[in-house]
């Protein structure tokens, strides 16, 4: 399951439906990316998402396909909300579920790794100075080295 | 013809979020760009940032990649989701 949506999700709601139907695993990882209240320095008024629809799903398809051929996982649910949102609003949710939990905690820091560094999102924050674009960050890519 | 978009900060430099781009035949990515800089000058700067990434119908390409007829083309700075 992959929902790019601007509405935000329930925690409750996502880890029953990764329990559901599924008997055999014993593991489940999740993952919830909140806003942060600061950028840089200043207090953060807003941060607005912007995405590349029909390609964010491609990629996001993608990279859950790469996770499921290197692990093998039950359950797959990723949530990456766009549009406008406030400090300490959830953002992104990846929650997986495996026989074991080194697959599901390592399959979980996979997703978010490629995430960041190939789905089409753009993060905007605007505070007191106005609006400014986020730069993509080098320990980013640097992390996915180690997959 | 293709259909060319801009992303983020790029779209909002160039003032330009999509774009009808007449082509009759094949084309490398450096190519398109060299195109659209002879067009609209003030884009040098920007269209030729290293930085910038290209993705021809939804997967990012580099430079030499071929561009046809019908293509859906993406021009973006590096993504920063999660």
């Amino acid at each position: 399951m992959i929902h790019i949506q601007t509405e935000d999700f329930d925690m409750a709601h996502e880890y029953q439906a990764l329990r559901n139907d599924n008997h055999n695993d014993g593991a489940i990882v999740t993952f919830t990316g909140l806003v942060r209240d600061v950028s840089v320095n200043l207090p953060l008024q807003q941060l607005t998402l912007e995405h590349y629809p029909g390609m964010t799903e491609k990629s996001l398809t993608e990279i859950v396909s790469q996770a499921k051929q290197r692990w093998p996982l039950g359950n797959v649910r990723l949530i990456h909300r766009v549009g406008s949102l406030n400090s300490h609003e959830q953002i992104v949710f990846v929650g997986v579920t495996s026989k074991h939990r080194q697959a599901a905690f390592q399959a979980c820091e996979f997703i978010m790794d490629f995430l960041k560094n190939q789905a089409p999102f753009w993060k905007k924050e605007t505070t007191e100075q106005g609006e400014q674009w986020v730069d993509a960050k080098q320990t980013d890519q640097q992390a996915l080295s180690r997959w | 013809m293709i259909n060319i978009l801009f992303f983020g900060q790029l779209k909002e430099r160039l003032g330009c979020a999509t774009l009808q781009w007449p082509i009759t035949k094949s084309l490398s990515v450096q190519q398109l760009k060299q195109q659209l800089i002879e067009q609209q000058c003030q884009w040098q700067e920007w269209l030729s940032d290293s930085q910038v990434l290209c993705a021809v119908n939804h997967t990012i390409v580099d430079h030499h990649a071929s561009i046809n007829v019908g293509d859906e083309v993406a021009f973006f700075p590096p993504v920063t989701g999660g």
